[in-house]
């Protein structure tokens, strides 16, 4: 039997008929999105004008006389972005596959077994969600330097060499960074699954590996929300790379953009043509897949 | 009679045995007949040793290292807690560390008063009901939030460029505008974290509950007070440390805007590029790593402050409910 499976929830009408009050919510809803994205439009539109249009007519669109793709041309040149992409991914794709196995099979341990140490354990790792890992940073500078990651030419910097070394070093950074956050949420999600389901594993004759292969695709929106969580962090920041990876060929997106605009400040097409590089992309996934991410942020909320 | 071993009884001999009720006690019986040391779980080890071993040296030590640091000179002698009379009381020192802290309580108070409000609305916005395009409203406000800090202070540093002339008054060339430009820029930004936290909150409170207080005669204001507001407050709280903690450790919208130095005469400087300018070095002065591991111990301790107040002060006494 079915019960009138079309018929739109009584508190949530699929098409709300049209009131008067709701002008007013659009009005303030707009004007703050163009409060958000102007600048960033701004940006874009003049990066694609000659150096003349950028500063005669800033608010004009880009449009055939007044076109010019004179500095991403520049860019091109004497930029190195190709590099500096090419890092980013490595350390933000590196990170967000340690932390998710990593803190998914702590979260398995934590949360399926009872041990001596099991909540101190936990509270070990949740004390990591507050403090800042970047006031260890005098440490950190330290001990990659005594690893050999920041020269790669020596100890465990030697496997990684001269380039890949210091990003190394933002990977292992990066994941102990997220690994506190990352076994919280984990925990959250492993503990919604059923236990039967383990113990017919069990009985079905599955090892504890097997077992845990076989929660993981049950908590997938937690291994989701880890990954958004990690993902943006590390690509976006600037202090790590600044000081473990500040060589030319081991320069992230961030630091590689920061210290472009740093040199090409007064070269407007240069500068907001880089600008564009460095957003464009971070825009692009995120519309795509923003369900996904506002989602992972509020841990399923929005529906 | 005797039955050869079930693979199934074989199982639960090795694997977590006690969990299983009914069929945990036939392994039991069993044990009785053939006493067996149990097996050490090297399972939970492998699972555990990982995570535990990267956190560990990569993120615990070098915090309690610089603990340590803090109370050892750059040569390496034990010298106690001079380096923090130095930190509070030494002109050389002392000065930049005051009005770097005092710059930061601005920040801080600029993103609480601004952010939260403006946050708020925009989360009550976006869950009226029957109002259509909220997702496109939501996502696209977010933007700004997704971008580098980088970005984000290079777009504006162009935009409010008086070369640009879109704006005429240098406002983060001025001494007196640039700390409340920058933490207006930073309110920019980061408003979408808030708005989405107090979005993740409205949205779960039951319909049923705002009827209820419709049909007793509450208006739109007084429903928002009496029912909303007492809803929302555990996550002002929440809201309002996790600003306090990513304001009291920021450094890349000032480093990138007006440089390691926090110009106009050091009117922008915060704790972040105090504390890099400290241990790193900039210029001519060079870093010292006692010094500025005694930056980040008081930075740290401004923070455990923060979080303490929160959890006695705030968290404790404000109810929250259950939906």
């Amino acid at each position: 039997m079915s019960i009138a499976v079309d018929r739109p929830l009584p508190d949530r009408p699929r098409r709300a008929p049209f009131q008067w009050s709701h002008v007013g919510v659009h009005g303030v809803l707009i004007l703050y999105t163009c409060i958000a994205l102007a600048p960033v439009l701004l940006i874009i539109s003049n990066s694609l004008k000659p150096a003349n249009a950028i500063f005669a007519h800033p608010f004009s669109v880009p449009w055939k006389g007044n076109f010019d793709f004179v500095g991403y041309k520049t860019v091109a040149d004497i930029g190195h972005f190709e590099i500096y992409f090419k890092n980013s991914i490595i350390v933000t794709v590196a990170t967000v596959f340690l932390v998710m196995t990593l803190s998914a099979m702590a979260a398995y341990a934590l949360s399926e077994y009872r041990f001596m140490g099991n909540t101190l354990l936990a509270i070990f790792f949740a004390i990591g969600i507050m403090i800042p890992i970047r006031l260890g940073t005098v440490s950190i500078l330290r001990l990659t330097k005594d690893m050999g990651l920041l020269s790669g030419d020596r100890g465990i910097g030697w496997i990684f060499g001269p380039t890949y070394g210091p990003l190394a070093a933002l990977v292992f950074v990066y994941t102990a960074m997220g690994i506190p956050l990352g076994i919280f949420l984990m925990t959250q999600f492993m503990k919604q699954v059923p236990s039967d389901l383990k113990n017919a594993a069990r009985v079905d004759g599955a090892g504890e590996y097997r077992v845990f292969s076989l929660t993981l695709p049950l908590v997938r929106p937690g291994l989701a929300a880890v990954a958004v969580f990690t993902m943006l962090p590390v690509w976006n920041d600037l202090w790590f790379p600044l000081l473990l990876a500040p060589k030319e060929g081991s320069r992230t997106v961030t630091l590689g953009a920061q210290q472009f605009l740093g040199q090409y400040a007064s070269d407007w097409n240069s500068a907001l043509a880089a600008l564009t590089l460095a957003m464009l992309p971070v825009m692009a996934l995120y519309i795509v897949f923003s369900r996904q991410f506002l989602g992972g942020l509020t841990k399923g909320a929005i529906d | 009679m005797t039955l050869p071993e079930t693979t199934i009884e074989k199982e639960l001999r090795t694997t977590e045995s006690e969990q299983l009720d009914p069929l945990g006690s036939a392994a039991n019986r069993r044990r009785t007949f053939r006493p067996r040391v149990r097996r050490f779980p090297w399972h939970r080890l492998v699972f555990i040793v990982p995570a535990f071993v990267i956190y560990t040296t990569f993120m615990v030590y070098p915090l309690l290292d610089s603990l340590r640091l803090s109370m050892f000179s750059d040569a390496g002698n034990f010298v106690g807690l001079d380096n923090f009379r130095t930190l509070f009381g030494d002109s050389t020192y002392s000065h930049a560390f005051w009005n770097a802290l005092k710059h930061n309580v601005v920040f801080f108070l600029f993103h609480s008063l601004v952010q939260n409000p403006i946050a708020l609305l925009l989360a009550l916005l976006l869950t009226v009901q029957g109002v259509r395009g909220q997702a496109v409203y939501r996502t696209l406000i977010f933007v700004p939030t997704v971008l580098s800090v980088v970005v984000i202070g290079f777009i504006w540093s162009h935009i409010l460029s008086p070369l640009w002339g879109i704006v005429d008054t240098p406002y983060l060339g001025q001494s007196s505008t640039a700390l409340p430009t920058l933490s207006l820029m930073s309110v920019w930004q980061w408003v979408g974290i808030p708005m989405i936290f107090f979005y993740a909150v409205l949205i779960a409170i039951p319909h049923d509950i705002i009827e209820a207080a419709k049909v007793d005669g509450a208006g739109a204001l007084r429903v928002f007070r009496s029912v909303t507001l007492p809803l929302i407050l555990p996550m002002l709280g929440v809201i309002t440390i996790v600003t306090f903690i990513a304001n009291f450790n920021a450094f890349d919208l000032i480093y990138t805007v007006q440089g390691a130095l926090a110009g106009p005469e050091f009117s922008s400087d915060i704790l972040g590029t105090f504390f890099y300018r400290t241990a790193f070095g900039f210029q001519l002065q060079s870093g010292s790593d006692a010094m500025g591991a005694t930056v980040a111990t008081a930075m740290f301790l401004i923070i455990l402050f923060g979080v303490l107040v929160y959890m006695f002060g705030w968290a404790r006494r404000v109810q929250t409910y259950e939906m």
